[in-house]
């Protein structure tokens, strides 16, 4: 087999495994993972105050702050705390004073990602395969 | 020959690569006392300064070398315009993207955070490569490997550029966990991508200094190549483990990572073998940093191997490990075949002046114990934040973050001597090229040529 044939059919295998990928709300939607529109607002004002410079979700994101994937959820936090946290800051987070349409938004969009799973690597267990699985 | 389509991409390369360094060394203080660090341009706004210049350096660093590799297979076969436009397009992007991050402008996803209107220009000057790509190719008679990689940079980077604004469409943005499976599968793909590029050019090197055009087109130069572009399009699912994605490509993440890099160690292993003492004395720099790579090769891949393993991976995937990983990658590999590249490219006529300078030989040597040190500390600095996610009853993050500070000190500590040897070695590079006259290139080639013969005789 030519360079070129190889190279076409891992293409080809590449676009059916790409187009699984984008059509996978559409064959199924598992309760709580499809967010909102508001939520999806939400995501935009996320990247608006670039804060995945900082943050992960999913421990997909900068280090210097917490992973906010369950904040909306943990036992003494929720939204309220997060407002909190917009408008006073702490020492390395400078005050984010959002309008109140983008802090809800942002409320949103946290609580789409909360109610999507758990992020805490405790809540999985390892397989014999070296596989992982949610507990 | 006058490289003179590449050189300006490997110089504006360079000096992002300088800004990118310096950029860094700032952010790194929010690490160890963010007292000092000052409110501007803020964490927010520098870490992305920092990452966007270092991708340029690499982006760029690749399109110029690749250029100058196609000027010294082809000739003059590429259109100079279309090559000014596109390092046109690219300037119009970089001054905009910066002038939008320090007015703290941001609206892209994670690594590519400017507004996507600034990824247009750089859309339009990867077209531009490519049919400039084209136009050279088509005169190379049965493509040696590392036209196929380049080609495969160039064609795939389009693709997972244009994938990474998905987001624009509600469609994806609406669904969490589909849109986060895109957007690591574009970054695996974009760095996929410009490894084909660089390690394209890695080859490249290796038949040059080599004087073996075997290497190119041997049968397991090509199963190398179809194994990275396997991975190119297979390998992330390692970076997606703990989100809720079908169960298919958490396995195939896995499964794919399991194959990486064999091939590939085993050419650098017989290469090596092979070169003479004359031509590691011509291409003195070049050989030397293509080795540097190679060790920086190893021990990424053993960390890479390690981190994809879904059992382990729940330790490291989060920490500072990942961080190691891509600095260890982004400076030990891409940036060590960049540096090859550019004092082969640019110091061309230099040989003698470089080869005898002790400067640059000691920092060279000190460049790779700083990075070892770095890369050390901030391994060391995941495995401790991992043992933290993985305790029952974890201490407050801040107190976590604040157990870290020595390994924080560490790694900023050895940042800074890093930071100055790699920009020593810039520097000694742009000297290089600036010294460079015209026709001098053409003289070292020639004692080149006869040295290797003198080396074979006897």
């Amino acid at each position: 087999m030519k360079p070129l044939h190889f190279f076409l059919l891992l293409s080809l295998a590449f676009l059916t495994f790409s187009f699984s990928i984008y059509l996978q709300p559409a064959i199924e939607a598992p309760a709580g993972s499809t967010d909102t529109a508001l939520a999806a607002q939400g995501r935009l004002v996320w990247q608006k105050y670039n804060c995945q410079s900082c943050h992960q979700l999913y421990g997909l994101g900068g280090y210097l702050g917490p992973d906010l994937t369950n904040v909306y959820s943990a036992p003494g936090k929720g939204e309220a705390y997060i407002r909190a946290f917009l408008k006073a800051g702490v020492a390395p987070m400078p005050v984010f004073d959002l309008p109140e349409e983008e802090a809800a938004q942002l409320a949103a969009f946290l609580k789409a990602a909360d109610a999507s799973g758990s992020a805490s690597p405790r809540d999985f267990i390892i397989l014999p395969t070296g596989m992982t699985k949610r507990k | 020959m006058q490289l003179s389509i590449g050189k300006p991409f490997m110089l504006t390369a360079l000096a992002m690569l300088c800004g990118g360094l310096v950029l860094g060394l700032w952010a790194s203080i929010y690490y160890i006392a963010p007292e000092y660090a000052g409110r501007f341009p803020g964490f927010e706004a520098l870490r992305p300064m920092h990452v966007s210049s270092i991708m340029f350096w690499i982006l760029l660093g690749a399109t110029g070398s690749v250029y100058c590799a196609l000027q010294q297979l082809v000739g003059g076969w590429m259109s100079k315009p279309a090559a000014q436009a596109q390092w046109a397009l690219w300037a119009i992007a970089i001054g905009g993207i910066f002038f939008s991050y320090l007015n703290r402008s941001f609206g892209g996803r994670e690594y590519w955070e400017f507004s996507p209107a600034w990824a247009l220009p750089i859309a339009l000057a990867w077209l531009l490569f490519l049919v400039n790509f084209a136009r050279a190719a088509r005169r190379i008679q049965r493509w040696p490997v590392y036209v196929w990689m380049w080609m495969t940079g160039i064609v795939f980077f389009l693709f997972a550029f244009a994938e990474n604004y998905l987001w624009l469409l509600p469609y994806f943005r609406e669904h969490f966990v589909t849109d986060t499976a895109i957007q690591w599968k574009v970054n695996g793909s974009l760095v996929g991508s410009w490894n084909q590029l660089i390690y394209g050019t890695s080859f490249y090197l290796m038949e040059r200094i080599n004087k073996n055009a075997g290497i190119g087109r041997s049968r397991l130069a090509f199963a190398m190549y179809f194994l990275g572009l396997f991975n190119l399009m297979f390998n992330w699912g390692h970076h997606i483990y703990t989100v809720p994605t079908p169960e298919y490509l958490r396995y195939t993440g896995y499964l794919v990572s399991m194959t990486e890099w064999v091939f590939f160690l085993r050419i650098l292993y017989n290469w090596k073998s092979s070169v003479s003492q004359a031509q590691k004395y011509y291409h003195y720099f070049p050989y030397r940093f293509l080795m540097a790579a190679d060790l920086w090769v190893f021990l990424n891949l053993g960390q890479a191997i390690l981190m994809s393993i879904p059992a382990l991976n729940l330790y490291t995937h989060g920490t500072h490990v990942t961080v190691a990983h891509a600095m260890g990658t982004t400076i030990g590999i891409n940036s060590m075949i960049l540096f090859a590249a550019c004092f082969e490219f640019l110091g061309g006529g230099q040989r003698a002046f470089l080869a005898g300078n002790r400067l640059l030989n000691a920092t060279y040597r000190t460049a790779q114990l700083a990075l070892l040190v770095f890369w050390l500390s901030l391994n060391a600095a995941g495995v401790q934040k991992g043992m933290w996610q993985m305790a029952p009853d974890p201490a407050p993050f801040r107190v976590m973050m604040d157990g870290l500070k020595p390994w924080f000190w560490a790694f900023a500590g050895a940042g800074a001597v890093l930071a100055t040897a790699l920009l020593v070695l810039a520097g000694g590079a742009l000297q290089a090229a600036w010294r460079a006259a015209p026709g001098a290139a053409a003289a070292e080639e020639a004692l080149g040529n006869r040295a290797a013969r003198e080396s074979q005789r006897v």
